[in-house]
């Protein structure tokens, strides 16, 4: 308990990086698995295709490997970016894919009516997308999101791994220091994720309730 | 998407203007496409010796099929004992005795909650003794990275079967289970007879895309130091330094696997299902709902 004691302000800092890489990666994601879910409904073939196309890639490729891509693979590009960075980067592309796929499961959840209702009036796609339906399919698409969202949350830890000091990175030096203390580290550590899931979780049951498309 | 509610059946003008969009589309595509092969070629990442040549060489070959093999091992074990972990946890969950309800919750809740790697790098520093005659038993190496990978996957694939199980029950028409308990059957025997035949079929696809996230997450073995795909993938760049040529093909080894895992799933899933008239009047798969917030 000592060494939980003695650590706790790393390993809230740890936690601290923990939330700033998902928070990042959950901004990109989420606008970058807008696009591609509008893409994946569009008229357009072509823009359906490499919707679908992107996708059915990085869905499954496990993030581990999208992370030695970005992590060593980019600098060999010549893109120097911080380790930071990279590493959201890795997460967000990752992310996306899922993100993408819980708004279009939003969009199909969005009564046929609605769709309808605004092609009657004349509205173009564009328009019948973010005036009725995506507004619609967000509220509809916050369950899943949510889901993929606390799995974002854990996934961020892989990135210690690969040198982002973030709260499982604190878990894994402080466990090779002090040996005797690994149970209570791994009990401090996981409590803090289960608090920020928790949250994040209730979060997104307020969210839901609040935001819910009354019928 | 023929026949898309979201916009018209386009008329003339509007083939032109998707032909248009299309081609616009194509281009910046391409574009995008042509500026990465650019960026690749630049840094010499199309250079054939080493970087891509050494995928020829059958040492190499058999190294990465090792890996993969190791892979398959791990998931394929992880994914028996989370099944086994899934339905004993769910059938807890829906147990009549208070306690055994909140002892499952607690325990399922929490390991959902923990990061898979987390979980790993505890089981493997703290309990490698315990561990290594799991990786023994089949011949895996190191046998406690072996042990930490799959225990670790099983916890929290488990737990998340587990929910998925509980969901699959509880999604059934209620009036299955008045039926059963009206014939006089009992709690076990409505479960096995009437009410798990059922859920399975509705949660095929669940199952399925968990066991992707397994296949998927196998990979973290790579941090505790299991030699398994991506591990092996290490070696080859670590020695000819071609580290995104094998990221390329570490990848598409694990999206082919993946998308046939895929692929037989809803194979099965057209041949088995009898599909309940209800869920087909709800439009949307409840599988499929499911599936969508298990996965990942």
């Amino acid at each position: 308990v000592k060494v939980l004691l003695d650590h706790y302000d790393e390993l809230l800092k740890g936690m601290w990086v923990t939330l700033k890489l998902t928070g990042v990666s959950a901004l990109v994601a989420l606008l970058l698995g807008t696009v591609l879910a509008v893409m994946r409904v569009s008229p357009v073939p072509t823009l359906r295709w490499a919707g679908t196309t992107y996708v059915a890639i990085f869905r499954n490729t496990p993030l581990t490997l999208m992370l030695v891509f970005c992590i060593f693979g980019l600098p060999q590009l010549g893109l120097n970016m911080s380790f930071f960075t990279r590493a959201a980067i890795a997460c967000s592309v990752y992310t996306a894919a899922f993100f993408c796929e819980a708004i279009r499961s939003g969009i199909n959840a969005v009564p046929i009516g609605q769709a309808e209702a605004a092609r009657a009036i004349g509205l173009r796609f564009r328009q019948v997308l973010s005036v009725v339906v995506l507004p619609q399919a967000f509220r509809a698409s916050i369950p899943p999101l949510i889901s993929f969202l606390i799995a974002l949350t854990k996934n961020t830890a892989i990135a210690e791994f690969f040198g982002v000091s973030e709260a499982t990175a604190h878990f894994d030096t402080l466990a090779n220091k002090y040996e005797s203390a690994l149970y209570w580290l791994f009990a401090g550590v996981a409590l803090e994720y289960v608090v920020v899931v928790l949250a994040i979780a209730g979060t997104g049951r307020w969210l839901e309730k609040r935001w819910r498309v009354l019928t | 998407m023929s026949g898309s509610v979201l916009f018209d059946a386009p008329g003339p003008k509007g083939r032109r203007r998707i032909l248009i969009g299309s081609l616009i589309g194509a281009v910046v595509l391409l574009g995008i496409l042509a500026w990465a092969i650019w960026q690749l070629d630049r840094h010499h990442q199309f250079v054939y010796r080493p970087n891509w040549w050494v995928f020829t060489d059958p040492g190499i070959q058999r190294l990465l099929l090792r890996g993969y093999w190791a892979t398959i091992k791990a998931a394929a074990l992880a994914i028996v004992l989370s099944l086994l972990f899934g339905a004993v946890f769910a059938s807890m969950r829906l147990s009549d005795r208070a306690w055994l309800r909140w002892v499952a919750t607690v325990v399922v809740e929490f390991f959902r909650a923990v990061p898979l790697l987390l979980l790993m790098l505890f089981l493997f520093l703290g309990f490698a003794d315990q561990l290594r005659p799991i990786g023994n038993l089949v011949n895996a190496r190191p046998p406690d990275a072996y042990g930490a990978v799959v225990i670790g996957l099983t916890l929290y694939n488990g737990s998340v079967l587990a929910e998925v199980f509980r969901a699959g029950i509880l999604a059934l028409p209620r009036g299955q289970t008045e039926a059963g308990y009206a014939l006089g059957l009992r709690k076990v025997q409505l479960m096995r007879l009437v009410l798990v035949p059922q859920a399975a079929r509705l949660m095929l696809p669940a199952i399925v895309s968990q066991c992707v996230v397994a296949l998927k997450d196998s990979a973290l073995g790579f941090v505790v130091g299991y030699v398994e795909l991506l591990r092996s993938g290490k070696f080859i760049y670590n020695q000819y330094s071609n580290i995104i040529p094998t990221a390329i093909v570490v990848a598409a080894m694990f999206i082919v696997t993946n998308m046939v895992l895929t692929g037989l799933a809803s194979w099965l899933e057209r041949h088995t299902r009898k599909v309940p008239k209800e869920a087909k009047k709800a439009g949307i798969p409840v599988g499929e709902q499911m599936g969508q917030a298990a996965a990942v």
